[in-house]
């Protein structure tokens, strides 16, 4: 079980939250104006990396906020955690 | 003679008091401290249990977590299959009998309490031999949290009732002092017969707690039996140990084989004779001094034979100070046994070559290949086994963060080494976590034992021509030599795959004794090194656990919560009959004396229709929305427009996912300007509203919208029929319900009954109806006041049943009924409620070339050929049953009904291609049945829709 650390509460139990996916993936402005191609990208199309992924929660049994992370995807490690619109701080590479 | 095999004094059992306890239905003696197999051992049974499959006699083989054979059945106290008899405390009525491979669970439900805690500490240590003694008071004395956990009922490991001295005292003398030192850190808490069987992610460990089996009948009731524990721990030690592996050879099962250390186990720790007369053979240094601790114990030593050819150890030295000269390379070949199976003698020879066995009668042949340190927890948290030739074992590979291993589980067998890392690690896991502090306490001193050389990597020993289906690989699997080479010869050369396919190592010790000898085995007959082969993947749980400790307290009612509306009782007292939706009970039907659910539902869906009937609608989802976005943020989240919407209106809205997929639908009302009533389907309340609260934060933070649950502050009734207006009016005589004054999509503040309500006109059957909502605790006040109002009317309660039948005879759909997550809109039928102009999520997708195909599944209406067939929801719809398979799937059948309007059945299905199938006749077959049916509009009543004005 993961120990989340929500920026808002501090660390909880996974169970106490949602995962939202990859972050950074913006509803386009103006969909009307996607190829299908585009549009399919932004429905179905998401990174898979092995190693840092900035992701988002939400603590949904919590504070019901939403937050990004970066989460390393083979040690479950969590190296920054940070509010939506906002860049992740300094990652290790 | 009572107990004949119990040595005169001696062992950690309280002579003063005698146990009685009866196993296979014959009664014996034992004293508190015994286990089952101690105290069976002491009374001279050999034959515990039975090999599954060749039902050959077993007797017990280890003296813990290890023991692969004495497993039996508890029929005393709540019952439980397959008990560990080496760790089955005895207590007073105890009652157990053998098995043979697997136990039955009770036929009388267990009615003990098990329940759970969730504890948080700055350092977990487990397991508390003197490693981890030593770590939990190094963090200990720092005043970190700590948390030490062992699976016996006294903290010691191999220390209790051993020989050992530390500070020039008997070692126990040591770990009393110590046991004292830690009862007085308050910070320190010591949780005896608790297995930590599982390492997760992020230092989580589950363990399980033993609270009162040892009592037996004594036990307290109010007691939990077992506690489940979560722990989340900012630094581990694991001073786990290590179990001890035998040497394989032909008929190595026999009671009266057992592993060396646990022989030597039983006689200083239990005070009991694993035999009188002793073959000892071994591959490491340990053996031989379990050979020195049998004899010194009062047992003859027939024989000891090491594999090894080494001679001049401290331990060699011992032996032949006892007049015992061991026999180097030499193992044994072969055991005899009596009628009963039972060893009589073992059969000797070099392990070079074929010389000439020996036959050497004895009755306890005590075999020790070496230790393998218990690497399950490490590996569970991530980390990888190496193979190492200096311990012949596979030990802890890379370190884990925050993890640290220590003594024999980290592969230190040496005793003074064992404490100093213990101490060091405990010392440093609180200075990582706590910060540390205070003084860092020395071990114990202690004498280091100089070796006679390091362990070898011994299997098997057998002769050439011994038959392999003899020598037992895994004893709780039957499972042989012949077995593994069968594996080999079949093409397999992983450790993974000759484990499935022979089964060794998937029985209730999880190979704990023979997995890794098992390697070994492959190793050799691969012709590769040990470490290239490797040790099969441990898994959680590292010993089982009980379902029932897993649903703790959380079973019967207290399963799941139950949702109740305020008006629960007035239904039970109406005789309801309930279903679940979600956790919510609702009323299904109320059945009248005499009545099944079909007679119930035609009458109340005639009084819906021709007269008047009620309904409890509470537990539809309510969202209040406020601010001077809403309507924007409703224009984007369902398909149609409602910022257009006046206040006092009210508007059925469809939302998708951004896939365009239909996800739940509802009625809104606009209360004010910058104030919207949002209702959801009542499974659906949690999913739109995390929904919502999704797309304001992480897409349009600058809209001004708060979204809020409500569904559980409002209590509603539904009153339906063309005699509702009339209700209405006597209950709201100040409220004007003229069809004029109060028309259809409408909402009206009033008082009703006396009670501040909201009034929506909107159905959901066809019919004229009024929606009342009122304040959650007026609600049971606000039912029997329209059942008062409505009874010269002769009004009538009704349920979800009826509900689903009324609202399917008009064609609307149930999200999550009649949509599954592959629906549109358009596909459900509601192409009318998307806007064409406004954007909104989702509608991009309705242009994807996948979706706008016109051969995609399609709501439709179906009635049978045969009227009285009610189709089962789910039946496949296919052109032709009887042609050949594959036979093209078209559809389903979504909701299938007995409708009293039309005297018939019907359905409503999702077929491809929709309505170009009108007219057709499908085939829908259930059950190997297929049933007529011909293609239909969905909507089956009033599809004008005049009757909604009354």
């Amino acid at each position: 079980m993961l120990s989340v650390p929500c920026p808002w509460c501090g660390p909880r139990d996974e169970t106490e939250f949602r995962y939202g996916g990859q972050a950074h993936v913006a509803y386009p402005a103006d969909p009307a104006a996607c190829s299908d191609a585009e549009w399919a990208g932004y429905l179905f199309m998401r990174d898979n990396p092995k190693g840092w992924f900035a992701e988002r929660w939400f603590h949904s049994a919590g504070c019901r906020r939403w937050f990004n992370a970066v989460r390393h995807t083979v040690t479950y490690e969590f190296a920054a955690v940070y509010a939506p619109f906002t860049q992740p701080p300094g990652v290790p590479s | 003679m009572s107990q004949p095999f119990r040595r005169a004094a001696g062992g950690r059992i309280d002579r003063s008091r005698t146990l009685t306890f009866h196993f296979e239905g014959r009664a014996y003696e034992a004293h508190p401290g015994d286990t089952l197999s101690s105290a069976l051992l002491a009374n001279g049974v050999r034959v515990v249990a039975r090999g599954p499959y060749t039902g050959r006699p077993r007797g017990t083989y280890g003296i813990g977590a290890e023991e692969p054979n004495a497993f039996v059945q508890v029929d005393s106290g709540p019952g439980e299959p397959m008990v560990r008899a080496t760790q089955l405390e005895v207590y007073d009525g105890l009652v157990a009998r053998s098995l043979a491979g697997k136990g039955s669970l009770g036929e009388e439900p267990d009615d003990s309490r098990y329940d759970k805690t969730w504890a948080h500490c700055d350092v977990l240590v487990v397991g508390a031999g003197p490693a981890g003694l030593a770590a939990a008071h190094a963090a200990g004395v720092t005043g970190a949290r700590v948390i030490l956990a062992d699976e016996r009922p006294e903290p010691g490991g191999d220390l209790l009732g051993g020989r050992a001295h530390l500070d020039g005292r008997p070692a126990m003398d040591w770990v009393t002092d110590l046991r004292a030192r830690l009862a007085g850190l308050p910070e320190v808490r010591v949780l005896p017969r608790t297995t930590v069987t599982g390492a997760y992610d992020g230092n989580f460990l589950v363990a399980v707690q033993r609270r009162t089996e040892h009592l037996g009948p004594a036990a307290p009731a109010h007691v939990a039996r077992q506690r489940l524990w979560h722990i989340r721990a900012g630094q581990v030690v694991l001073a786990t140990g290590a179990h001890e592996r035998p040497i394989l050879f032909p008929d190595n099962d026999r009671p009266g084989v057992m592993l060396a250390a646990a022989a030597a186990g039983y006689a200083w720790r239990y005070g009991v004779l694993p035999g009188r007369r002793a073959v000892v053979a071994g591959a490491h240094d340990g053996a031989l001094w379990a050979a020195v601790d049998l004899v010194d114990a009062g047992v003859e030593l027939a024989a000891v034979l090491d594999a090894r050819h080494l001679a001049g150890g401290q331990a060699h030295r011992a032996l032949r100070d006892r007049g015992v000269v061991v026999a180097a390379g030499h193992g044994v070949v072969g055991t005899d046994a009596d009628a009963d199976g039972v060893l009589t003698a073992a059969w000797v020879a070099p392990v070079d070559g074929d010389g000439q066995a020996r036959r050497i009668a004895c009755d306890l042949l005590a075999t020790s290949g070496g230790w393998n340190p218990a690497v399950h927890l490490y590996s569970q948290a991530g980390g990888r086994p190496r193979w190492s030739d200096d311990h012949a074992a596979f030990v802890p590979g890379d370190p884990l963060p925050a993890v640290a291993c220590v003594g024999a589980a980290a592969g230190t067998f040496d005793l003074a080494d064992a404490l100093a890392e213990g101490a060091e690690a405990g010392w440093q896991a609180a200075a990582a976590t706590h910060g540390g502090g205070g003084e860092e306490p020395l071990p114990p001193a202690t004498d280091s034992v100089a070796s006679a050389g390091a362990p070898a990597a011994c299997w098997i020993t057998a002769r050439a021509d011994s038959p392999p289906e003899t020598i037992f690989v895994d004893l709780q699997r039957d499972a042989t030599l012949r077995d593994v080479r069968r594996a080999v010869g079949a093409g397999m050369r992983a450790s993974e795959h000759v484990k499935r396919f022979t089964t060794a190592g998937t029985a209730a010790d999880q190979g704990r004794t023979t997995g890794v000898t098992t390697v070994g085995v492959l190793a050799g007959l691969l012709g590769l090194p040990v470490g290239a082969v490797g040790t099969t993947t441990y898994r959680p749980p590292y010993a089982p656990i009980s379902f029932a400790l897993l649903a703790g307290r959380d079973r019967g009612r207290l399963l799941d919560p139950e949702r109740r509306t305020p008006m629960h009782e007035r239904h039970e007292a109406d005789g309801a009959v309930f279903e679940n939706v979600g956790q919510w009970k609702r009323p299904w039907y109320y059945p009248a004396p005499g009545e099944d659910l079909d007679q119930a539902v035609l009458r109340e869906c005639r009084a819906a229709r021709e007269g008047v009937a009620m309904m409890d609608v509470s537990t539809l989802g309510k969202i209040d929305l406020r601010g001077p976005d809403v309507g924007e943020f409703l224009d984007r989240v369902y398909t149609n427009r409602f910022s257009t919407l006046r206040v006092g209106q009210c508007r059925y809205g469809v939302m998708c996912r951004a896939d365009g997929m239909v996800f739940d639908d509802g009625v809104t009302a606009r209360l004010a300007p910058d104030r919207y009533h949002m209702t959801t389907t009542t499974g659906n309340a949690a999913a739109v509203l995390d929904w919502l609260d999704e797309w304001l934060q992480t897409e349009w933070p600058d809209l001004r919208v708060s979204a809020t649950s409500v569904t559980d502050q409002w209590a509603a009734v539904a009153v339906v029929g063309p005699g509702s207006r009339e209700v209405l009016r006597r209950l709201a005589p100040s409220l004007d319900v003229s069809a004029e004054a109060f028309p259809f999509l409408t909402v009206r503040d009033a008082t009703v009954a006396g009670i501040p309500a909201r009034v929506f006109r909107i159905s959901f059957t066809g019919e004229l109806s009024y929606e009342i909502n009122v304040p959650a605790w007026y609600g049971l006040a606000l039912w029997d006041a329209v059942a008062e109002a409505g009874r010269p009317a002769g009004i009538t309660p009704y349920g979800t049943e009826t509900m689903h039948v009324l609202r399917a005879e008009k064609g609307f759909i149930v999200a999550g009924q009649d949509t599954d997550g592959t629906v549109t809109p358009h596909d459900a039928g509601l192409g009318w409620a998307v806007s064409t102009v406004k954007p909104f999520i989702g509608g991009r997708s309705l242009a994807r070339p996948d979706t706008a195909r016109n051969d995609r599944k399609r709501l439709v209406g179906l009635l049978p050929a045969d009227p009285s067939v009610v189709l089962a929801e789910g039946a496949q719809l296919v052109v032709d049953a009887d042609a050949p398979t594959p036979v093209p799937m078209l559809g389903h059948v979504t909701s299938s009904y007995r409708s009293a309007a039309l005297g018939r059945s019907f359905a409503l299905a999702l077929v491809a291609g929709g309505l170009t199938h009108r007219g057709e006749t499908l085939q829908a077959v259930d059950g190997g049945q297929a049933h007529p049916v011909v293609v239909t509009e969905p909507v089956f009543y009033d599809a004008e829709g005049a009757r909604r004005d009354g």
